[in-house]
């Protein structure tokens, strides 16, 4: 297609937790300055920087991306701030990679900060301004129906037990526990947990909801020559897709996500993937609630549409289950759901976990089998975009 | 070499030591006001509302007719054609009954919002509403509902001149 290679070659991230100490800048600094101690860039290396944060309304700061430029490495570089919803943390990677890729750039530092503890009692109170100012808000609405709604139209359509569906919960807190910065890791936690914990909107319980953080992760992408020079494991950007849906979203069928089919087709396309069950051998869907990875593993045509619960019953998502006929490592970094929810920070953690599993640096976390592709893919707005990015090495 | 170096570790402000000032912070409390034009097509449908009907648009190319309606159709993109007058009756697509207010406080009966598609409108077609005079547990997806109004003098050209949805007697 006439452009460059890109990878990943360095990553860095904080520590997720309720409420941080640090101020979103001093966060998107310390993700930001690992980053690039962990590939031994400077940021004089740096020819340009993209910003992932959600709205706004989260902390009451104007232009927060002018906020967080200078903790963001972006002193007098050409920079910009993305957002598309939840799905921010990985689409700021395509962002980036298309820096890159045209030959814009030979490097570009990639950095998501969210800082949701700011806003009292709840973040949620920001989040009510998703829904249509006319037609919707005048009813009452909280986040949490949508995702609600969502749900129960995905087990309907399939007949589909919570059980299965709260698997996802057990074994993304369960690997949780083996990431350094995870805020929900639990070793010991069973379905009966999460099937007892008190009902939000059903079919939501607590525990299948990821918590709310604060919380930044940085990738540093660098063209092919850079790249090859800067470090001896380049993580190369093989593919990239996004689509997004009707905000009319009162008017589609909430059990399939269409536009993530479509985000993943592309991405398959452009990394020259035919048969994605057998050629990604690691993934990172987007799981800020135990149904939505299922849900994601379907639109990645990674699993059968309606059958993604029983297949991880069976343990084919499960990290070490390499016995399995057809295992799919899922969320081996523990997910939304363990490592925690900062929305774009979330999405860039899912790019960084697959960086350190192609490089085998994920420690604890390491799969088996020298995993050579994988993919990590976010989701957002309202319910209603995809974004995919193919990794390999 | 694992990746456990390349993270920092964030001091966690714990609830207590935020609530009882033991870390300093500023507060604001911001007091904003809106006034949104309803447009075209949301206007009519408002307007309609009031005189306790429900409308929407139909696109000719496509045959398909939507809720709420806009002027536009976003697949054919060309303007839509024409208004459609629709019943105040439907089928519940999805809903949830939920048990907290966006702030995390427990509701003692749950809210029962749906998403109800409307009948005259294409299938799967409808808008977001409140169920009413219905058991919370035997709301199933698939249940035919019709629209209880607010009385006509008490209409405001809002959705809330739909005070809910309940179940249609069978």
């Amino acid at each position: 297609m006439g452009m460059r290679r890109v990878a990943i070659v360095g990553a860095g991230m904080t520590k997720f937790v309720r409420r941080a100490l640090e101020t979103g800048p001093e966060l998107a600094w310390e993700a930001a300055s690992r980053a690039l101690a962990s590939c031994d860039l400077r940021l004089s290396d740096i020819d340009g920087v993209v910003l992932g944060t959600a709205p706004d309304a989260f902390d009451a700061v104007h232009m927060k991306g002018e906020y967080l430029s200078d903790g963001a490495g972006a002193w007098r570089k050409p920079y910009i701030r993305t957002y598309v919803g939840g799905g921010t943390g990985v689409f700021s990677v395509i962002q980036g990679w298309y820096h890159v890729a045209s030959g814009v750039f030979d490097t570009c530092l990639v950095v998501c900060e969210e800082k949701m503890s700011s806003h009292i009692p709840h973040p949620q109170g920001a989040f009510i301004t998703i829904f249509d100012h006319i037609l919707e808000r005048p009813l009452g609405p909280n986040l949490l129906w949508i995702f609600a709604m969502e749900m129960n139209a995905y087990m309907n359509r399939y007949g589909l037990r919570k059980e299965d569906i709260a698997y996802v919960a057990v074994k993304n807190k369960r690997n949780a526990a083996d990431h350094p910065a995870a805020m929900l890791g639990v070793r010991d936690i069973t379905i009966k947990d999460v099937l007892d914990s008190p009902v939000l909107a059903w079919p939501v319980q607590r525990m299948d909801v990821s918590p709310i953080a604060d919380g930044a992760v940085a990738v540093v992408l660098a063209a092919d020559h850079v790249a090859r020079r800067v470090t001896d494991k380049p993580v190369w950007i093989e593919g990239v897709g996004w689509n997004v849906d009707t905000t009319y979203w009162t008017n589609r069928d909430l059990s399939y996500p269409t536009y993530l089919e479509e985000a993943a087709r592309m991405a398959y396309r452009m990394a020259g993937i035919k048969e994605p069950r057998k050629e990604i051998h690691v993934v990172e869907p987007y799981d800020p609630f135990d149904y939505k990875e299922l849900h994601h593993l379907e639109g990645l045509l990674l699993a059968d549409r309606g059958k993604a619960p029983e297949d991880a019953a069976t343990g084919r998502f499960d990290r070490d289950n390499e016995n399995h006929p057809d295992w799919l490592p899922s969320s081996p970094s523990g997910g939304l759901l363990g490592v925690g929810n900062p929305i774009a920070a979330a999405g860039l953690m899912k790019v960084a976990e697959i960086f350190w599993q192609l490089r085998g640096e994920a420690g604890d976390r390491q799969i088996p089998g020298n995993p050579k592709r994988g993919l990590a893919q976010a989701w957002g707005d309202l319910m209603q975009i995809g974004t995919v990015v193919i990794l390999g090495v | 070499m694992t990746m456990e170096q390349w993270v920092y570790p964030s001091v966690y402000v714990k609830e207590d030591d935020f609530r009882e000032g033991r870390v300093l912070y500023t507060t604001w409390q911001p007091r904003l006001f809106y006034a949104w034009d309803r447009g075209t097509a949301i206007g009519r449908f408002l307007a309609e509302l009031k005189q306790g009907r429900i409308v929407g648009r139909r696109c000719r190319r496509c045959r398909r007719v939507v809720v709420p309606p806009r002027m536009f159709c976003e697949h054919c993109f060309r303007p839509n054609d024409e208004w459609v007058p629709l019943a105040d009756t439907g089928t519940v697509i999805t809903f949830s009954r939920c048990y907290i207010t966006w702030d995390m406080r427990r509701l003692e009966h749950p809210q029962i919002p749906a998403v109800i598609a409307i009948d005259g409108a294409s299938p799967g077609v409808g808008f977001l509403h409140h169920l009413g005079e219905v058991d919370p547990e035997a709301v199933h997806i698939g249940m035919k509902v019709k629209a209880v109004w607010k009385p006509a003098d008490q209409r405001e050209g809002a959705i809330t001149d739909i005070l809910y949805f309940k179940p249609m007697t069978e």
